[in-house]
């Protein structure tokens, strides 16, 4: 009885100080997350307002879509839409080689990781930088995100000096110019995340300089003005899109609110779920190209207006991808990112995948002890755990259903719709505590992997009642 | 006031005294109990592990033994919040009278009864358990996520007890890693939780742990044994406003 994400995540907890600094890093981001909880009255109503807006604008989404279009192309943007993955990527590619350019740099988007457009353009010979230092250090290191806000958190700064010394072609002279400003040299050099953050903003600054677009995602669309904004703690969308002229935002079509006045209840649980900061250092609002630039948009269904229909699920599209799930989520903090197959971890991340492909990402639907913590955390309400739960149902129809758990499911049904024949298994449940530890030890009984095996009493309570013995 | 005694299934079979402890309790508080002999199980561990559909007949047997009394106290936090939460969506809208009235014990003295003196002595150091079902289904306490005014009717209760100290852990909400088939399923996470949980009390320097669900006392237990830890004991909330009677 596993799944691909129980044995990952068995195998990940080998390691015992990885697991335990990993565990204490994200319920320190949640307890961070706790006290702006705690720091604003008005937070439960706050909560409930964003989840209200975010049903408003999903049950209206055509209506404001066309109202966002509408204002953007007003403002002088150039509005695309792409049904799929595939159509983005095409998109994307058109607009950047119809304009020769040959390298982009791109602040953080979990829609560009969706669609797979890195390695798109990377094949057809465009290079691709990610600016987000976390999203730098992985796309260095080839690996993918391990949470969506805090990427690269589970990465090691000894790894991080490692990689910077072997995969930044102008490490050395970079590092040359750290003494200059009269810094003096820690004994590791390579360790010092003053100093490493150093190398990454002075090997950043060059990137930003020679890039031809500059691409970011979208935390934001506002329908009634056309604006995308985008909250970074770098100011890496900033630069991504002030120094190259041509600027090209992808947005999940969910992405969108009606006003400003919808803005500001958001931007008040953003940061707050997220990071447990009370906002992001850079918020950043785009509304039209640069003089003598240009800006595109591209609106990206991918699956979404789907879910849209979907009365179970609908309300993963409320998401804003704050991160602050995963953080309380007990099984992802024990776990980690890679335990889970699909690119989203944790509790959304379960959700999202079955949606995807239930056929490629049902591995995840058993990460769940139905703790409930998720719901809590939730800015706009998205009921996770219950999704889980619904999920878990549909595993048998799709074909899925693990055979042991079925058959204990059915031998427990049996056993508790036949109120004769489990009294008469109470009477005997006691003999197992005769059975020898090695053969109830076996590998065969789940329950003995993490516990000793529990003591039947002579008497259960049925057997109590009946004698009169209360 | 006429109370149906549920004893989930497992409580019946591996922790009757919980049962008995419950029995006597509700009856020292002059109350009319009775434990209808043909019940069994909720259903949960079934729809919790995917199979809710195995699970239907038991809500409608449910309903039928229970739906004739005033309230049905449970010693069981989880079963109780799964009969409220679940059966009405298993029942499909159909008969479920029964689930209005399904209680669990900490809820039904604090919020029924509101009762207000205990005779049980307990001269012990105990940590509190705050089970995940308990918290955030039934509101037994204010979940640690929520900026909502503080409470905890565990504590209210247990208040009562004479010669009771009463702590709680740290990260006091923290699911134990139960689950039910997570536990089997998931092992690895589930023993890490549940061992990480059981040092948080340890910790508070308790000599029990106690809450309102045997399954999570349960978990913890078996835990702590395979790791040979014996430093404390586990003990149901029933057992502790009790003692004495």
């Amino acid at each position: 009885m596993s799944t691909k994400h129980s044995k990952a995540a068995e195998a990940y907890l080998h390691d015992d100080a990885v697991a335990t600094r990993h565990d204490q890093t994200f319920f320190g981001v949640r307890q961070k997350r706790d006290r702006m909880a705690q720091s604003l009255p008005e937070w439960e109503d706050l909560r409930e307002a964003a989840s209200q807006i975010k049903k408003h604008t999903a049950t209206h989404l055509a209506d404001y879509l066309e109202l966002f279009e509408q204002r953007a192309v007003a403002n002088g943007v150039h509005v695309h839409w792409a049904q799929d993955a595939e159509e983005y990527n095409r998109i994307v590619f058109d607009i950047l080689s119809s304009h020769g350019v040959k390298k982009v740099v791109k602040s953080k988007s979990m829609l560009t990781e969706e669609c797979h457009l890195n390695d798109h353009l990377e094949k057809k010979g465009i290079e691709v930088v990610e600016t987000d230092l976390g999203e730098r250090i992985l796309q260095l290191m080839r690996l993918a995100p391990s949470h969506i806000v805090m990427p690269a958190l589970h990465v090691h700064r000894e790894d991080i000096g490692d990689t910077f010394r072997k995969l930044i072609p102008d490490f050395e002279e970079i590092a040359k110019g750290y003494a200059p400003l009269g810094i003096a040299q820690p004994s590791s050099l390579d360790n010092d995340p003053t100093f490493l953050t150093y190398v990454a903003r002075m090997h950043l600054r060059r990137q930003f300089a020679e890039a031809g677009a500059g691409m970011t995602g979208a935390n934001f669309g506002i329908a009634e003005t056309g604006d995308v904004v985008v909250c970074t703690n770098e100011g890496n969308a900033d630069m991504s899109t002030s120094i190259p002229k041509l600027h090209i935002v992808s947005m999940g079509i969910e992405k969108l609110i009606p006003n400003y006045e919808a803005m500001a209840v958001f931007q008040r649980l953003l940061a707050r779920c997220g990071t447990g900061q009370e906002t992001t250092v850079y918020t950043s609002h785009f509304r039209g190209p640069r003089p003598g630039g240009e800006m595109h948009i591209v609106l990206v269904d991918n699956g979404r207006s789907s879910i849209l229909g979907n009365a179970e699920h609908w309300q993963t599209l409320k998401c804003m991808r704050c991160g602050a799930c995963m953080n309380t989520c007990p099984v992802y903090r024990r776990s980690a990112g890679y335990s889970y197959t699909y690119f989203i971890p944790g509790p959304i991340g379960v959700n999202l995948g079955m949606l995807r492909d239930p056929h490629r990402y049902y591995d995840n639907v058993s990460a769940c002890s139905l703790c409930c913590s998720c719901d809590n955390v939730c800015p706009v309400k998205v009921d996770l755990s219950s999704q889980i739960y619904r999920w878990r149902q549909q595993l048998d129809s799709l074909g899925h259903a693990d055979p042991m758990k079925k058959m204990m499911s059915q031998g427990m049904s049996f056993l508790f719709n036949h109120p004769a024949i489990y009294q008469g298994a109470l009477r005997l449940s006691p003999m197992v505590n005769w059975v020898p530890a090695p053969l109830i030890n076996l590998k065969l009984n789940p329950w003995a992997y993490g516990h000793q095996m529990m003591k039947f009493p002579n008497k259960s309570f049925h057997q109590l009642w009946k004698e009169k013995k209360l | 006031m006429k109370i149906g005694l549920f004893v989930p299934c497992y409580v019946d079979a591996l922790y009757p005294d919980v049962g008995v402890a419950t029995w006597r309790l509700l009856r020292s508080l002059g109350l009319d109990v009775d434990y209808p002999e043909r019940q069994t199980c909720c259903g949960q561990p079934m729809g919790n592990a995917g199979f809710e559909k195995m699970a239907e007949p038991l809500a409608k047997k449910y309903d039928e033994l229970f739906r004739g009394f005033d309230y049905v106290v449970a010693p069981s936090a989880s079963c109780a919040a799964y009969v409220r939460c679940f059966h009405p969506r298993l029942l499909k809208g159909g008969e479920c009278e029964a689930v209005g009235k399904t209680v669990d014990l900490v809820e039904f003295l604090h919020d029924v009864l509101e009762v207000k003196s205990l005779p049980a002595r307990f001269p012990h150091k105990v940590s509190v358990h705050n089970s995940c079902h308990g918290v955030r289904e039934l509101g037994l306490s204010s979940p640690s996520e929520r900026n909502v005014p503080r409470f905890n009717k565990i504590i209210d209760l247990l208040g009562l007890v004479e010669g009771i100290e009463v702590v709680e852990p740290e990260r006091p909400d923290e699911c134990c890693g139960f689950g039910g088939m997570f536990a089997v399923e998931e092992q690895a996470v589930s023993a890490r939780m549940g061992l990480e949980k059981v040092r948080r009390h340890i910790a508070t320097g308790a000599e029990y742990v106690t809450g309102p669900d045997s399954s999570c006392l349960m978990h913890m237990q078996g835990v702590a044994q395979k790791q040979g830890i014996d430093g404390i004991k586990f003990i149901h909330v029933a057992q502790i406003l009790s003692a004495g009677l």
